[in-house]
């Protein structure tokens, strides 16, 4: 339990900036998930917070008090690695126990503790194990434990499932999820994942190329992201390029109606918001590809010009390949200089651009 | 280049036996002979096995107090050497492998300086260093000599495995709270343990058969039991002496690679050392 604040923290490694000016406040026992490509500078962030790295400027404070300045040994602060970094020559037990040990409490202290975490984990009876004896699900659980048995203020995660198949990753945050309310704890957990973001987080944070790209909640990044780039990173998403031109925006093949001033921008519309209408004659595309999910099936729609689209429709059955078809965009968000600058909850139907301007738009 | 390295199928591997029959007539072929020797009571030209057995020359061996006197020096050189260049070298090997300073590739690479020389050259070197210090013919003087004898595989071999331990382990027990010298200890240490310890091994039987350094700056005083075979072999009439005494320095080379196949045997340098 504990309150994390980081004020314009930047590292730099040489001419790189790994993290830049990066500020956050995390409250009591929040979930936050630092959420970005690679190299966008996740791991150098929590490394600064767990003291690994010292940042070039700003300042980081647990509990309002500043923590820059302390090895990772005296940051109450606990790191789980991707790479579960276990301590081969001992067995479980002893992983767990060396934090306590270290702390020199008494033995039975410390065997009812470690036997209690290990119960939280889900691997009673596992202490004698040795490490490579285990599979890499529960490996991790005991490099959780390993944090968790010492109560850190602040639970830092590095991608701690990311070398784990699918299912047992989605098993594993859910439990991280819960543990992490049950404690109450405060954590960062780094993911290049967006739907183990999505599916954890309190707050997202994304992150590209060391700067910061937006702080919100799941639904609110997936629903109104605020730039091109969490647009397309988080979820499916169509960006089209174009211009707007008295209060229309315009592409070779459509047009839709929208206020804002004159210049370029770049229409963004997720699949479930773009719903296809066959067309009577020529259509604003033709579908190029049906693929069938059995819940759903995603449209593949080629634009005149060559882009092409997706679409998230009900079924199937309905469409065909090469058929003509209209556009109707439901929700979309217009975004100029990375910024939104325009948000429609209810699409306006568009219109199809008149053949004579097909191709003049975007010159 | 696969294919170039097995060999095919069904086609006997002359290259192979005729390798083994080389390695046989020069390693097994005087081990053997050195080996009948030692128990042999009478053997003349020209018989090809020895008239009479026996353990005569064991006894004789056994009970001269020079033998005696010798093998209790070689195994306390042996050790001292031992203990003090692991105390050196250990620490030095994880500065090289995990710190950055001034001067550092240099360094590193002096190790090997001496060793790339011609030995006997840098010896008598050192020998007439050791004379203007009156560390000739002294205990000390042979173990510093030694010393530097241990240094190239008791830096290099320790840095390699310091360097390959995984740095999130030693990060991870920094993170529960240990100081960097209770990670060293706790954690680099064991995990390059087996590593180490075959260093520390081969250092150990080195100086244990080491005899140039011995003889150049130990003699008179010190005779180490390499030394005092040689002499035996180039002054006695006797062959048996030398014979006893190499079947009996044998030993310490045995025990060591008994020691070293439990150590390193069994998957322990990917595992670590059990704690
Ligand atoms: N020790 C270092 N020395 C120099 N540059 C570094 C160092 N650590 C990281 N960087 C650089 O900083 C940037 C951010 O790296 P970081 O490891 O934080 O990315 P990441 O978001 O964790 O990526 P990934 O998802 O691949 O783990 C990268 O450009 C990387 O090359
Ligand atoms: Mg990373």
């Amino acid at each position: 339990m504990a309150r994390l604040d980081i004020a314009n923290v930047t590292k730099l490694f040489g001419a790189t900036r790994a993290v830049d000016d990066f500020s956050i406040t995390v409250t009591d026992g929040e979930l936050v998930c630092l959420l970005g490509p690679s190299g966008s500078g996740k791991s150098t962030l929590l490394r600064m917070i767990g003291g690994f790295e010292k940042p070039t400027y700003g300042s980081m404070t647990i509990d309002g008090e500043e923590v820059i300045h302390l090895p990772p040994e005296k940051r109450p602060t606990g790191m789980v690695f991707q790479s579960h970094a276990l301590w081969s020559h001992m067995n479980v037990f002893k992983n767990i126990a060396f934090g306590l040990k270290l702390r020199r409490l008494p033995k039975a202290e410390i065997t009812q503790r470690v036997e209690a975490v290990l119960d939280l984990v889900g691997l009673k009876g596992f202490g004698e194990r040795l490490t490579h004896q285990l599979s890499g699900g529960q490996q991790q659980r005991v490099a959780l434990a390993r944090s968790l048995v010492l109560e850190p203020k602040i639970l830092l995660l590095d991608e701690p499932f990311a070398s784990l198949d699918q299912h047992l990753r989605e098993r594993l945050r859910e439990e991280v999820r819960d543990i992490q309310q049950r404690l109450k704890i405060t954590t960062l957990f780094v993911t290049h994942a967006q739907d183990e973001a999505l599916s954890v987080a309190d707050r997202i944070v994304v992150l590209r190329d060391g700067r910061t790209e937006q702080i919100a909640k799941p639904a609110e990044v997936y629903r109104t992201p605020a730039t091109p780039f969490v647009a397309g990173f988080i979820g499916q998403m169509n960006l089209i390029s174009g211009v707007v031109s008295e209060g229309e925006f315009g592409h070779s093949a459509f047009n839709v109606p929208v206020a804002v001033a004159d210049g370029p921008a770049t229409l963004a519309v997720r699949p479930e918001a773009l719903t296809l209408k066959p067309a009577s004659g020529v259509g604003m595309g033709h579908v190029h590809r049906v693929t069938d999910y059995g819940t759903h099936a995603m449209i593949d729609v080629e634009l005149p010009d060559g882009e092409r689209l997706k679409s998230m429709m009900p079924t199937a059955d309905e469409w065909s390949s090469m058929q003509q078809v209209d556009l109707v965009p439901g929700a979309f968000a217009l975004y100029r200089d990375n910024a939104a600058i325009y948000r429609a909850d209810v699409g306006t139907p568009p219109r199809k651009a008149p053949s004579r301007t097909r191709g003049t738009v975007n010159a | 280049m696969a294919e170039t390295l097995t060999i095919p199928r069904g086609r006997i591997d002359f290259p192979g036996i005729g390798f083994a029959i080389v390695l046989s007539a020069v390693i097994i072929f005087p081990l053997i002979v050195v080996g009948t020797w030692a128990f042999t009571e009478v053997w003349r030209y020209p018989n090809v096995v020895p008239q009479q057995f026996g353990l005569r020359f064991w006894n004789q061996t056994l009970s001269r107090a020079d033998v005696w006197s010798a093998l209790t020096l070689s195994l306390q050189l042996s050790t001292v050497v031992t203990l003090l260049s692991a105390a050196i070298c250990l620490p030095a090997a994880y500065a090289f492998a995990r710190m950055t300073f001034p001067g550092r590739n240099v360094l590193f690479f002096s190790f090997l300086a001496g060793h790339a020389f011609p030995k006997f050259g840098l010896l008598v070197a050192i020998a007439a260093i050791f004379l203007q210090l009156n560390l000739i013919g002294t205990f000390w003087g042979v173990v510093l000599i030694q010393l530097v004898g241990t240094l190239l595989f008791m830096i290099w071999i320790p840095v390699a495995a310091f360097q390959s331990v995984d740095r999130r382990m030693e990060e991870a027990a920094r993170d529960v709270g240990a100081s960097p010298l209770r990670v060293f200890w706790s954690i680099t240490l064991p995990q390059a343990g087996p590593t180490i310890a075959a260093a520390v091994l081969l250092s150990f039987v080195g100086t244990f058969y080491e005899t140039e350094g011995a003889w150049l700056i130990g003699a008179p005083g010190i005779r180490t039991m390499p030394v005092l075979m040689i002499t035996f072999i180039n002054n006695q009439m006797v062959i048996q002496y030398g014979a006893v005494l190499s079947v009996l320095l044998w030993v310490p080379s045995f025990i060591a690679l008994l020691f070293a196949r439990r150590i390193i045997g069994g998957g322990a340098f990917a595992r670590g050392f059990g704690g």
